[in-house]
């Protein structure tokens, strides 16, 4: 059963094997092998497996998805997606179209000295060297398998290197799009490196077109230096017959400080994976996340954070609003290792069910081996909180208007934590549109 | 305009309230005294429409109407504003929105024309410049992040926003030092007149050097065990609460 399902992607492989033969590195011809052979034994995920109990992905992964082949898609739909998603002129902006680069689309400033911003089939073709070190290094293989179909399809991406001391001003905006007329697959590979002291502000967009449905499986790896810095935000707006599955990845030296900011919005099934390793002392990682999936929708979030030495501090805050018939999914791991002393873990979920047919599982996990640290996690499930609700009432609002006021509010709290302002008003007027406040 | 009768109420299984008897007229100052736990609080909250207490004896008249009838909304939109001894903080609007929706609700209630925003902003300047509040606090979420001082002080602000006809005002003098005790006693101060009541529930009684009182009222054990003049509230000061047990005994 599994094997049907995969064929589609081991006769894409072929096909992918075939065309680019002659023109890819030996190591990434044998690393997607690799892949390929790991997601061929891994299979797709069904809910027996403990990492996929609560979302049942198989079955929407029935449609045989296809690569997208390079033919450019129409342009004016393009244009179109492109201008709901742009933030603003001056950021740096690439945009890939069915997981490929799009240079006409793209808009690059001029770049601080030692930048590397550009896609990673070009590095691939101008410096092969360094990309084997770091696909073939961290590669984790092992247990995911959309990570290994994402690495047998590796074809590009973004590569973002930051060297030593350079604080880039403009944030780089990064834009997926879906645009095709069958049902099709996209498998965005982004690099990223910050060097000791730098710092960057990254965005991601992922959106599509009406049209068949299509299947989104990027994979994000950042490596951040000695006090570097990163504000990293995703903005998840797929088409809602889109399945969307993510992997972020990210490793942080002593003294940095990381900063992700997780919108999902759209997707019929979105599974966002985010994993945080805190490899030095003094590191701050903060995560922040809202997920307001309604209609059908099923949105999973999961985070990962290892504290690996002393002296680190996490925060997160994960926020949702299910209504209809939605479905959430939050699954927050804290990981304190044995050497990991004076660890300071803060988690929270807060999840707010409008509709009796809502569902959410949440499961906060902290293991801990380290025996002075501070650790709390909180989760809270239900309805809107009455004693705010009474105070709002207790001032002349009406019930049903104060209901409207917490929701935004509650949601509002999260989009508030961006320091981006383009992406912070981006962010207000979709939450005005989704769950927005009348004038008074 | 406020006539309490017989109101007995209680929270989960405990009695708290055991016959409230207690009449406010129109331009009077009421101050409700009284140890912890004697149901000062408690009493606050059943006449704003709290629905933890459940009222299970006697009536409580307001502008003639059966005020316990009336949704929590209904109520504060016929005038009657309750300053909270621990105002809530939502996170995520502001306190600019949350004041205009709270007096454009009242005045749509009223089928009244409502409040554009210049002639909005132009009062809450002018009430903010009176309870020496910054600027920001507008822009900022409501109550969030405020120090105890600050969110009374927004308490008052809001009834000054919306000039209710009775005002309740539960324990506004904890935690305040005598600076913003003085402010947000001017503040209540501005909004006597002939037309309005305030009740000032406090446990101690320097609040009541700042708003003198026309009637004080000691509550005990869910009771009016004694009512007088601002002298009692005097000699609650020098004596303490002691006399309730000689009473009670």
């Amino acid at each position: 059963m599994i094997a049907t399902e995969t064929d589609t992607y081991q006769i894409d492989h072929a096909r992918l094997r075939e065309e680019q033969s002659s023109i890819i590195p030996t190591w990434l011809r044998e690393l997607r092998e690799r892949g390929l052979n790991r997601f061929t034994e891994l299979g797709i995920p069904t809910t027996r497996d403990e990492e996929w109990r609560f979302t049942n992905i198989a079955p929407l992964l029935k449609k045989p998805f296809k690569v997208a082949n390079g033919a450019t898609p129409v342009g004016s739909q393009i244009d179109e997606l492109i201008q709901q998603a742009a933030l603003d002129d001056d950021f740096h902006r690439l945009v890939f179209v069915n997981g490929r680069f799009a240079e006409q689309w793209s808009m690059r400033h001029e770049l601080p000295p030692g930048v590397i911003l550009e896609n990673l089939a070009e590095s691939i073709r101008q410096n092969p060297d360094l990309i084997e070190r770091r696909l073939t290094g961290e590669a984790e293989l092992e247990h995911s398998a959309f990570l290994a179909l994402n690495t047998a399809f590796i074809e590009d991406g973004a590569h973002i290197s930051v060297p030593d001391g350079v604080v880039m001003d403009r944030p780089i905006h990064l834009i997926f799009l879906s645009v095709a007329d069958e049902p099709s697959v996209s498998h965005p590979r982004n690099i990223v490196s910050l060097g000791k002291n730098s710092r960057a502000t990254i965005v991601e967009s992922y959106l599509g077109v009406e049209g068949p449905a299509y299947f989104t499986n990027a994979v994000t790896e950042i490596e951040l230096g000695d006090s570097a810095d990163m504000d990293h935000h995703k903005l998840q707006h797929e088409q809602p017959n889109a399945l969307h599955v993510a992997a972020t990845h990210v490793r942080q030296q002593a003294s940095s400080k990381f900063r992700s900011h997780y919108f999902s919005f759209g997707g019929d099934l979105a599974r966002n994976e985010l994993t945080c390793a805190l490899d030095g002392e003094a590191i701050e990682c903060t995560l922040n996340g809202l997920y307001m999936p309604s209609g059908d929708q099923v949105m999973d979030c999961r985070t990962r954070i290892d504290h690996l030495q002393p002296h680190c501090n996490s925060y997160e805050l994960y926020k949702g609003i299910l209504d209809d018939r939605a479905k959430g999914v939050f699954n927050g791991k804290i990981y304190v290792h044995q050497d990991a002393q004076k660890t300071d873990a803060k988690q929270s979920n807060q999840a707010i069910l409008l509709s009796d047919d809502a569902v959410i599982d949440t499961k906060p996990q902290l293991e801990i081996y380290a025996d002075d640290v501070r650790c709390t996690h909180g989760a809270t499930v239900g309805a809107l909180d009455e004693k705010a609700l009474y105070y709002l009432r207790s001032r002349g609002i009406p019930a049903d208007f104060a209901r409207t006021i917490l929701i935004f509010a509650f949601a509002n709290d999260v989009v508030q934590g961006v320091e981006v302002p383009a992406v912070r008003r981006r962010l207000e007027s979709i939450l005005l549109e989704e769950r927005g406040l009348p004038d008074v | 305009m406020l006539e309490i009768k017989n109101l007995h109420a209680r929270c989960d299984d405990t009695e708290i309230l055991r016959g409230i008897n207690l009449q406010v007229s129109a331009g009077e100052v009421h101050a409700i005294m009284g140890p912890n736990g004697s149901g000062k609080s408690t009493l606050a909250h059943v006449l704003a429409g709290r629905e933890d207490y459940e009222v299970t004896e006697g009536e409580v008249l307001y502008e003639g109407k059966d005020l316990l009838e009336m949704e929590i909304e209904e109520r504060a939109a016929n005038g009657l504003f309750m300053a909270y001894q621990y105002p809530v903080e939502i996170p995520g609007v502001s306190n600019k929105y949350f004041l205009k929706a709270a007096m454009n609700s009242i005045r749509k209630y009223h089928k009244q024309p409502l409040i554009g925003t210049m002639d909005f902003l132009k009062l809450l300047k002018e009430n903010m410049k009176l309870l020496g509040m910054e600027k920001n606090m507008m822009e900022r979420s409501v109550n969030e992040g405020f120090s105890g001082g600050e969110k009374k002080r927004n308490e008052i602000l809001q009834m000054a926003m919306l000039q209710p006809k009775l005002a309740v005002l539960d324990e506004t003098d904890s935690g305040l030092d005598i600076d913003a005790l003085r402010i947000v006693a001017d503040g209540v101060n501005t909004l006597r007149s002939p037309e309005r009541a305030i009740i000032v529930v406090t446990h101690y009684q320097r609040l009541l050097d700042y708003i003198v009182p026309d009637k004080v009222h000691v509550l005990a054990e869910g009771r009016i065990a004694r009512s007088g003049d601002k002298s009692l509230a005097l000699e609650l000061e020098a004596d303490g609460y002691a006399f309730l047990d000689t009473c009670s005994a």
